[in-house]
């Protein structure tokens, strides 16, 4: 058991928000006591379920061709599109699931810029349309399971991160890629909120980050990717927790030490670097052998295992043999 | 407004009304119309309807203090019993559909998460007042012993605050707490104030004050 003044819930950062929802607290009270208290309540919380259930509005299209690249295809049911596109965390449009579906609408992905800076040969800033035009896209329908407990199958369109590394060849000095999502208070409603420390920064071994799965993706369901699943730009590595699929990305560096990331300065002690999808290595406050497939497993059926690595097993195993994953989570 | 409350149509009114988030929440289930992840819909959703049942028990007295509308506690039994009713259906959402009615599993979740057993301790709490809530059981304690039991209310809603609470803490966000926080704080501060505040009058019904004259 752990000590009892420890809640579960351990973050270095506190959260001092005052929100208005405080003041706002009065008017709710005495709409409580009125008597219409209980229909109003009902009828505001449906229609929002409803609006934030419906998904994106449909994108440009996007094509890419099948990958080849093993595994790369599962054989697993993609998630229903609208259900992928209502259901997310981008906290920098608030911390509910519905809140980026809501809110992302004031992301501007164009003009966007992705810097690559660090340790390589070849430093450059990409325009969006030319980084769409690296190397030719391909359609790859990967598995995503979030450290939450959740899982989806989505059909993304992107080419290797590998393709992007190569372009602007890292130095002997390059032992990790650090990435950044764009952190902008004027466009991002939540930036400035203590959810998380800004920019958001996730970051790789740069064997990770050249392995052919580890996918940069610009489009999903065949168009571009809808503002609340990262657009125009965003990584996806299949075998670790979705968190490390940054979203929006702005610049990438490439460094000497370990990235320190948003996740691990929040909470160190629950979300490591590696984060590989592991079913016998549990979460401080919750199992990870279990998960709930989004739009597939009924609300009434039980929870599916989790797979080692996500299912990719064969595919990543091999760059951890002789790590213990279990202290290296 | 007192003689609408005394109506013999209140309380059957309030039954459907009380009954009105189970019914939306089982339509939503059954039509799938909860969004993508309904189970946690309905996890989230029926532990919403458990504090604000509690907030409205927990309204009736100061109300009633407030407007002089005594027929109010009349309605009050029946909103504790229902927020019992939704917190069996919480316990039973999180049991069935997120631990797959493993036992064992639950018992195991219990120390691991701390909100949880906030959240158990709160439904044991909340379980003799459901079972002592009908009028033999009040006759068979004696008013007295039924109200020293019952004061535990004030126990459980904190726990529930605090379940609550932690459960948001991980993304420290607070918004929608806040605002159960706020009625809460009123809502005991006003016996607070009414117990250790200014010695008042006793207000008495029309009714007294003829008997007493």
């Amino acid at each position: 058991m752990r000590h009892p003044s420890d809640p579960g819930f351990n973050h270095s950062i506190p959260s001092e928000i005052t929100p208005r929802a405080v003041y706002e607290g009065r008017r709710d009270w005495m709409k409580r006591l009125a008597a219409g208290a209980l229909g109003t309540g009902l009828a505001g919380w449906a229609a929002r379920d409803a609006l934030a259930a419906e998904g994106a509005a449909k994108g440009a299209a996007l094509a890419g061709a099948k990958s080849a690249v093993a595994g790369a295809v599962t054989m697993d049911k993609p998630t229903p599109r609208a259900d992928a596109t209502s259901y997310n965390n981008f906290y920098e449009f608030g911390t509910d699931k519905a809140d980026p579906a809501r809110n992302a609408h004031t992301l501007k992905t164009r003009p966007w810029t992705v810097s690559i800076e660090g340790e390589v040969k070849k430093p450059r800033i990409f325009g969006i349309d030319d980084l769409l035009k690296l190397s030719p896209m391909e359609e790859r329908i990967y598995r995503l399971r979030c450290v939450e407990g959740w899982s989806m199958v989505i059909p993304w369109v992107g080419f290797s991160l590998a393709e992007l590394v190569k372009q602007v060849e890292p130095t002997g000095n390059a032992k990790f890629v650090e990435l950044h999502t764009l952190a902008d208070p004027k466009t991002m409603p939540f930036v400035g909120s203590r959810v998380l420390d800004w920019p958001y920064v996730e970051g790789l071994r740069i064997d990770e980050a050249m392995h052919p799965l580890s996918l940069l993706a610009f489009g999903m369901y065949g168009e571009v990717l809808p503002n609340q699943n990262g657009a125009p730009v965003r990584l996806v590595m299949p075998w670790k927790y979705g968190f490390k699929s940054a979203k929006s990305i702005v610049k990438i560096r490439f460094v000497e030490q370990q990235p320190k990331t948003a996740w691990i300065k929040a909470a160190a002690q629950e979300y490591g670097f590696y984060s590989n999808v592991n079913p016998k290595v549990d979460h401080p406050r919750w199992s990870q052998a279990t998960e709930r497939r989004i739009g597939e497993d009924g609300v009434f059926a039980k929870k599916r295992p989790t797979l080692m690595f996500n299912g990719y097993e064969a595919q990543v195993a091999s760059l951890y043999s002789g790590l213990d994953l279990a202290k290296n989570f | 407004m007192n003689k609408l409350l005394l109506h013999p149509a209140a309380k059957p009114l309030l039954f459907l009304l009380a009954l009105l988030p189970f019914t939306h929440l089982l339509w939503g289930a059954l039509a799938d119309t909860l969004g993508a992840n309904p189970a946690e819909a309905l996890i989230r959703g029926t532990g919403d309807w458990v504090l604000r049942f509690l907030c409205l028990t927990l309204a009736i007295t100061p109300l009633r203090d407030w407007t002089g509308w005594t027929a109010l506690v009349r309605l009050r039994r029946m909103l504790g019993v229902f927020a019992y009713c939704y917190v069996l259906l919480h316990f039973f959402s999180y049991a069935w559909l997120d631990m797959g009615l493993d036992w064992a599993d639950i018992l195991r979740d219990i120390p691991k998460r701390p909100f949880v057993l906030v959240g158990a301790l709160a439904l044991l709490l909340m379980t003799p007042l459901a079972a002592t809530s009908f009028n033999r059981a009040i006759k068979a304690l004696g008013a007295k012993r039924w109200k020293t039991l019952h004061k535990s209310v004030y126990a459980i809603v904190l726990l529930g605050l605090l379940h609550f609470f932690w459960m948001r803490a991980a993304k420290n966000n607070f918004a929608e707490w806040s605002v159960y926080a706020v009625v809460i704080a009123v809502l005991l501060g006003w016996r607070l104030w009414r117990r250790f505040g200014p010695p008042r009058m006793p207000v008495l019904t029309a009714r007294a004050q003829a008997a007493a004259r």
